[in-house]
């Protein structure tokens, strides 16, 4: 058991809490490097879509789980990010310029977007991200001159200071140069987390009347949300068209926006661990389902048995046991077996008791 | 005469909308939760009438059929509440929308695992009879559509607003501890509007398998008669029907007027619109608190 005792203000703020914090995610970021050579080229590309999906998934984090403003739309805002980052290298630009400013066109677009619907709470908010999000693929589609239409458009390989990142001919290459992008964007997480903004998203999810008592500009923190938001989901959208090669309306659709939603929840809320371990289960999910029916077939001396649907009928299922039985999702669940141990014997099962409490309407504010 | 025309089943459209989003209405109306998996209730009703009532299923008369269909649906919604949404009392209202959403996928699946996932139409006693007023022709499909709606939306709307357990839902609504105290069996309310909702459903359903054909992927309608809840202002009965008539309306309209893509778009940009200008929806159902 250790207690961490402090006694400034910056020791309340720092990155790790305590050094064998530091040290456990030294060695976690040890292996993720390492992992390359050890996975071999297939498994490499599955990890690198597993960090863009948790990119995505850390976007829609900082709106849902820091700052409380649910989004069902952000696959729109991945499309932008990869529609503006291609256009843009098709143009001449280079890929390290192309991204940050996808990202940053993504951002306005993001920010632009809030501005007159941060009036709008909970189901109205979710429904309107919702209808960006069914839009976006049509607009695209009416789009056609500039987005391909249907045909889509294809991403020319990565390519930075003569490096070659294709995905088959450099997968390690390409692993780690997305591996950077995750770690960049989970430093300014953190540091967005530890900062007077972050504080001011938590306010203003925790209660918006308390926090605009406090002096925070509830309109512009919430369009700031969108705007950070927006921007990382951006990046990891044109990490995605690249990583697809050829991408159209439907590498965006809604079933993106709303399984990256459920994502994040699996993961648990408002963590960034959440973030990348509900991109494990959406990025291995198909492959343990496969690999699973496979090897029933293989005991019972059946046929591999070929049900349509069944990948999301299975997702499905998950989430609802995830939704009723641990609402803090993975993450949750690993801090709860982490106290237990750190207490021992003293952890108690209902330290992790949910409140009780009875709903308001929302309809009389 | 076109045009009217073009109303007409615009009209009949936006009714099926309309019935949908009565069914969002009527759960957030009464237990603050949105339920979408509203559209995979329809989705499933009609599977239900088309099993009961086509010659090569079980063959049953078609009135028996819906009925049945209706039942079913309401322990449907019934058993929905008991089991999933109960253990979820007073967790916050995203967490119940996740839960429903995930419940549309597997509803969607187990539809594509017992139904199938290709297109197939109830045989309905009212298609293909029709009247006609000068040029002008009345489906029967149509006009029980829209009659139905009328009736149903105005008969919920005096439902909620006359009866004792409408009352006890409202108020369920807007303060369960105080609706507990006041000795209204919060939970059973819950369960009953789940069921009614669930009814309501079906007959969305049984209407929209008279006009056209079905598969598990309707059950993505529910997207739009969100929207048209929203449009109409969440928790008002007549605003979803007014926004599912709006939807109905505007998309043949856009696409014979504007183009044929625009259609697509139309319904959500309307629901944008009246969100900036309007951000709780026509007919606003939120009030400021007297203090």
């Amino acid at each position: 058991m250790r207690i961490v005792f402090k006694t400034t203000y910056e020791a309340d703020i720092r990155l790790f809490k305590h050094g064998a914090q530091g040290f456990w995610y030294a060695l976690l970021l040890i292996v993720a490097i390492a992992a390359p050579f050890i996975l071999g080229d297939f498994l490499t590309g599955e990890a690198t879509n597993v960090l863009i999906w948790a990119i995505c998934g850390m976007g829609l984090m900082l709106l849902v789980g820091q700052s409380g403003q649910a989004s069902l739309g952000h696959a729109a805002f991945m499309a932008i990010g990869a529609y503006s980052c291609v256009l843009l290298e098709s143009a001449g630009v280079p890929f390290i310029l192309a991204l940050p400013l996808g990202g940053i066109i993504t951002g306005i677009a993001g920010g632009l977007f809030a501005m007159p619907v941060t009036r709008l709470h909970g189901i109205y908010l979710a429904i309107a991200t919702l209808a960006v999000s069914v839009m976006m693929e049509d607009v695209i589609v009416l789009a056609e001159p500039l987005t391909g239409g249907v045909n889509g458009l294809m991403a020319a390989d990565i390519e930075i200071f003569g490096i070659n990142f294709n995905r088959y001919g450099n997968a390690s290459g390409l692993y780690w140069l997305i591996l950077a992008i995750a770690i960049l964007i989970v430093l300014a997480y953190r540091n967005i987390q530890r900062s007077p903004l972050g504080r001011a998203f938590a306010a203003v999810r925790d209660s918006e009347i308390s926090a605009q008592a406090m002096g925070i500009n509830v309109a512009r923190t919430k369009a700031m949300a969108f705007a950070i938001s927006t921007f990382m989901t951006g990046i990891g959208g044109a990490l995605m068209g690249h990583f697809a090669g050829v991408f159209n309306q439907e590498t965006f659709n809604l079933v993106i926006s709303i399984n990256l939603l459920l994502m994040i929840v699996i993961g648990g809320l408002g963590t960034i661990h959440g973030a990348f371990l509900g991109a494990v289960v959406i990025g291995f999910l198909p492959q343990a389902i496969a690999f699973a029916r496979d090897g029933l077939g293989h005991l019972f001396h059946f046929d591999s048995i070929a049900i349509p649907g069944l990948e999301t009928g299975i997702f499905g299922t998950i989430l609802i046991l995830f939704i009723l039985f641990e609402p803090l999702g993975i993450y949750g669940r690993w801090v709860k077996i982490r106290t237990y141990f750190e207490l021992f014997p003293f952890a108690r099962r209902d330290m992790f008791r949910r409140q009780k409490s009875y709903l308001k309407t929302e309809r009389i504010r | 005469m076109d045009l009217l025309q073009l109303l007409i089943s615009g009209l009949a459209n936006g009714c099926v909308y309309g019935l949908i989003a009565l069914g969002f209405v009527l759960i957030y109306k009464a237990t603050e939760a949105v339920n979408f998996a509203q559209g995979d209730f329809m989705m499933l009703g009609a599977f239900l009438t088309l099993t009961f009532a086509n010659s090569n299923e079980l063959g049953l008369p078609f009135w028996l059929a819906c009925i049945l269909a209706v039942a079913v649906m309401a322990v449907v919604g019934y058993l929905v509440e008991a089991l999933l949404i109960r253990r979820m009392f007073g967790e916050s209202q995203i967490a119940i929308v996740i839960l429903t959403i995930s419940l549309g996928i597997v509803l969607r699946f187990l539809a594509g695992v017992i139904w199938g996932h290709e297109p197939q139409s109830l045989q309905s006693p009212l298609a293909g009879k029709e009247v006609r007023i000068g040029s002008l022709v009345l489906g029967f499909d149509d006009m029980t559509i829209i009659i139905v709606t009328l009736l149903l939306t105005l008969g919920l709307y005096l439902f909620f607003a006359r009866t004792k357990i409408g009352l006890a839902m409202q108020a369920a609504s807007q303060n369960q501890l105080a609706a507990y105290y006041m000795g209204i069996p919060v939970k059973r309310v819950h369960a009953l509007v789940w069921a009614l909702a669930g009814g309501v459903a079906a007959i969305a359903g049984i209407l929209f398998a008279a006009k056209g054909t079905i598969d598990p992927s309707t059950g993505l309608l529910g997207i739009k008669a969100s929207a048209a809840a929203i449009i109409g202002g969440f928790g008002s009965l007549p605003g979803a029907l007014l926004g599912g008539l709006i939807i109905g309306l505007v998309e043949p309209l856009s696409s014979r007027y504007v183009a044929a893509g625009v259609s697509q778009i139309m319904p959500y940009l309307i629901l944008l619109i009246v969100l900036i200008v309007r951000p709780h929806g026509l007919l606003s159902q939120v009030r400021a608190k007297k203090v």
